[in-house]
């Protein structure tokens, strides 16, 4: 059982973190586009964010010194990645149902790391963990990863919940997201029922962590937490692999799109990306387009098919 | 009657449409149009049109794409849409968008969020098929079946469609059934963008199959290339309607106008929407008597499409997008001028200074700027003489979506009217979350088949609503109200549908741009610039 249970651990947090940076890289690497901004863009200055106003607003607006308003966006990002204050301003019903989940997700992300620091601790420096810092870890990743499974579930609960009574949604769900939700309750209710009936000799959660670190296989794992840590390192590795990817393709629907507002300033990178690109060559088909695989965008771009034609 | 829609719908084999609409079922207006019977009846698509044209979405027809003859013409068709739908997703094809597409593509959680904001939708009463979503899931499906060429596993994780040529008809259909204002792409917590999927698909289908909308191809951004504009005027007669336009400006206001054409080295290039010229030409002659009066060397160009700032290219193709950016350019680049300056034209605006920012390189790459941040230096910086007294009438700003949500200029045609209109009033909401007219991605200048029935009962319906929120105290029509709308389309679409409503023969509600009213108020102008007649 711990040779499995470790192998998918290892698997899936390989699977994970290699399929989440290959789809950051692959949208990183896309051609940055023509600018799609939506206002407000909250890292405009400060004066123009209060009324989502942009340096356009400005006479000569390229005269001026470019500005960041870092503040301007963290103020943005943090709420709206921890509390979600978009769907909180935008769909306040859904946000008492995805919310907790959201939330609960972060709290396990969040005791995963914690157990993992502390197991490491408890490697490298064992004295520090005898004393109180160990047993604060431990109260702390305890109650975060108690809260964060029940937020999961009730929230994968509620989501669901939804997905089956609300009409509209019947319309656009796929068997898929079923599964994605189901997926949530099972995987975190076989890790919870594990945790809570996991009997004699259970070494505890930094224990594991310490065994899964050191690779040692001697370690006993009760049969119903190892099913719970199996179906939720399936899971993390799933996740990537689907539109629940979000947290990555979040990132950049807001910084490459939504506030991607930096001008093409004559001789700067965004201008020497844009040379390459003009020298694509096109297929479309439409005759109007003349474009026919042989022709750039910069032949194309520059055509006027009816130059000196009459009305 | 709402009807049930499903996604699979759209591949119903038979021509009958999907929905049809009736005045009950929309969302309710306040007074005086509280009531279906007060509404305008819809006028029915001819037999002839339904019986030649693929018109099997709902009660109208934008495009008048004739229905094929045979299976193999179908075929053929769909095989076509399935070639530019590839395109779609390869970077050689659609470098522009490639990013936000494929991040819209797979990152939409149907949450259904979006919905709410569209205006569109609410005003239909919540019809399926105008909910913002509804296209998006369709070519959502057919990008993880036909483009990432997903079997089983990705059919029963996405979803499955059925592709055939009556979904394709309906589909381009629907691509014109969006303002491409983006209001639902400002609610989406993950940043999924449905106007863009919108924009997307009416590339697919004028790219790749010359389907398009005629009066934004043929008679718009065809016409701009070939005699320099839209409006099929050519450099001379512009230049004798701009002729006409001075001496009329200047019996009007008492001061001699007179506009600069072809100047060199002007310090701005100002390049209307040729619209204005024609339909209302005293924005044109406001803005001369503005410059002149502020002391600016100012000029138009009479090069190919340098005295037309639209580019319809912006709302269906992107080849026909960067040519006219181009042009526009171009003529620019031949004065030297030091900037140019976009007239009262909301499209035009984000066309040249935002999405054309990539399209510009080397020595195209000219400063381009708001006439709102031009005007406001003026008005602000009291480089003329202003009488707000004169105007003293209820006034309300429309927000062009192209201006305010896709460019961020919000704050300077606000202060100017704050100080000059002392009854100016908002709508709700306004600013960056402002509705669209109704009027925007083309929609204004559409009005074939019964088309405008839709864009006046549908799209410009909140709109509508909001004018007549703004105006609630004083209906009156012994009190002049005044929309002013700072862009060429939107004005277009009050012109129709206020006038479709009969509100300024019932109520004397009036539309007209920024600078009529700053010219109003100029002291040194003769007073009533602003003629209170309908036009």
């Amino acid at each position: 059982m711990t040779t499995l249970v470790f192998a998918v651990l290892y698997l899936s947090a390989a699977v994970f973190f290699i399929a989440t940076a290959a789809r950051a890289v692959l949208y990183a690497r896309q051609p940055i586009h023509l600018r799609w901004e939506l206002y407000p863009v909250p890292h405009e200055h400060p004066e123009r964010v209060k009324h989502g106003g942009s340096y356009f607003e400005q006479v000569d607006w390229w005269k001026k010194p470019p500005r960041f308003n870092l503040l301007g966006e963290l103020s943005f990002m943090v709420p709206e990645m921890l509390f979600l204050k978009a769907l909180h301003e935008f769909n306040r019903k859904l946000w008492y149902r995805s919310f907790p989940f959201h939330f609960g997700l972060y709290l396990m992300m969040g005791t995963v790391g914690l157990v993992l620091l502390a197991a490491l601790l408890a490697l490298f420096a064992p004295a520090l963990m005898a004393g109180p810092l160990g047993t604060g870890l431990h109260l702390l990743y305890t109650a975060t990863g108690a809260v964060g499974v029940l937020l999961a579930m009730a929230g994968a609960l509620l989501l669901l919940h939804r997905r089956l009574t609300d009409p509209v949604l019947k319309i656009y769900t796929t068997p898929g997201d079923i599964f994605n939700l189901l997926f949530f309750l099972v995987a975190f209710g076989v890790l919870a029922a594990g945790y809570l009936v996991k009997g004699p000799g259970f070494p505890g959660v930094r224990g594991l962590a310490e065994g899964l670190l050191r690779g040692d296989l001697s370690l006993p794992i009760p049969p119903l937490f190892g099913a719970g840590l199996i179906l939720s390192g399936l899971l993390a590795a799933y996740i990537p692999l689907t539109h629940m990817s979000h947290f990555v393709g979040k990132y950049f629907t807001y910084h490459s799109v939504r506030w991607e507002d930096h001008p093409n300033r004559p001789g700067g990178a965004i201008e020497k990306k844009l040379a390459e690109y003009l020298t694509y060559r096109p297929t479309w088909a439409s005759p109007h387009v003349t474009a026919d695989g042989k022709r750039t965008w910069a032949d194309v771009a520059t055509t006027n098919p009816w130059q000196g034609e009459k009305k | 009657m709402k009807d049930k829609i499903n996604l699979s719908d759209m591949s119903r084999p038979d021509r009958k449409p999907l929905t049809h609409v009736e005045n009950a079922d929309l969302m309710p207006l306040p007074p005086p149009l509280d009531s279906p019977e007060k509404d305008v009846p819809w006028t029915p698509l001819s037999e002839k049109v339904r019986q030649s044209v693929e018109c099997g979405l709902d009660d109208t027809c934008a495009l008048n794409i004739p229905q094929p003859k045979s299976r193999e013409e179908e075929e053929e068709l769909v095989r076509k849409f399935l070639s530019g739908l590839d395109k779609l997703f390869t970077k050689e094809n659609n470098w522009t968008f490639l990013q936000p597409l494929v991040l819209t593509m797979e990152h939409c959680a149907k949450c259904q969020t979006c919905s709410e904001a569209c205006h569109i939708f609410e005003a239909s009463g919540g019809n399926e098929l105008y909910r913002p979503t509804f296209r998006s899931e369709i070519l959502r499906r057919l990008y993880f079946k036909y483009v990432k060429h997903g079997g089983l596993l990705s059919a029963w994780q996405h979803g499955d469609i059925e592709v055939n040529w009556p979904l394709v008809a309906r589909l381009a259909e629907l691509s014109y059934r969006c303002n491409l204002c983006r209001r639902c792409a400002q609610t989406c917590p993950i940043g999924a963008d449905n106007g863009l999927v919108a924009h997307e698909l009416r590339k697919l289908f004028s790219q790749e199959m010359g389907i398009n909308a005629k009066e934004c191809h043929d008679n718009g951004s065809v016409l701009q290339l070939k005699v320099g504009s839209s409006t099929g005027m050519s450099s001379l007669v512009v230049k004798d309607n701009i002729e006409f336009i001075d001496e009329d400006m200047t019996e009007k206001t008492g001061i001699q106008v007179e506009t600069p054409w072809d100047v060199e080295g002007a310090e701005v290039l100002l390049i209307h929407n040729a619209g204005e010229i024609m339909a209302w030409p005293e924005n044109p002659g406001a803005f001369a008597v503005i410059l002149n009066a502020a002391g600016i060397t100012w000029t138009l160009s009479s090069e190919l499409a340098g005295y037309d700032s639209i580019n319809y290219g912006l709302w269906y193709d992107d080849a026909q997008f960067a040519r006219v950016a181009i042009k526009h350019a171009e003529a620019a680049k031949k004065l030297k001028v030091k900037k140019i300056v976009l007239g009262e034209c909301g499209h035009a605006h984000k066309a040249l200074s935002v999405i054309a920012d990539r399209v510009l390189t080397g020595e195209l790459n000219i400063p381009r700027e708001s006439s709102m941040t031009l005007l406001r230096e003026i008005v602000m910086n009291d480089r003329i003489k202003l009488d707000p007294s004169r105007n003293d009438f209820p006034v309300t700003l429309h927000d062009p979506c192209n201006l305010v949500r896709l460019m961020g200029v919000v704050e300077p045609q606000r202060e100017i009217l704050r100080k000059i209109c002392p009854q100016f009033r908002e709508m709700w909401p306004h600013g960056v979350d402002n509705y669209c007219c109704g009027g925007g991605s083309g929609f204004a200048i559409m009005s074939g088949n019964n088309f405008q029935d839709w864009r006046f009962h549908v799209s410009g319906r909140k709109k509508l609503q909001q004018v007549l929120n703004a105006f609630a105290d004083c209906l009156d029509p012994s009190i002049p109200k005044y929309i002013c709308a700072p862009c060429s389309n939107c004005k277009g679409q009050f012109r129709d549908m206020l006038a479709y409503y009969e509100m300024w023969e019932k109520h004397r509600i009036l539309y007209g741009g920024l600078v009529e009213l700053i010219v109003n108020a100029m002291v040194d102008v003769k007073p009533g610039f602003i003629e209170w007649e309908w036009h």
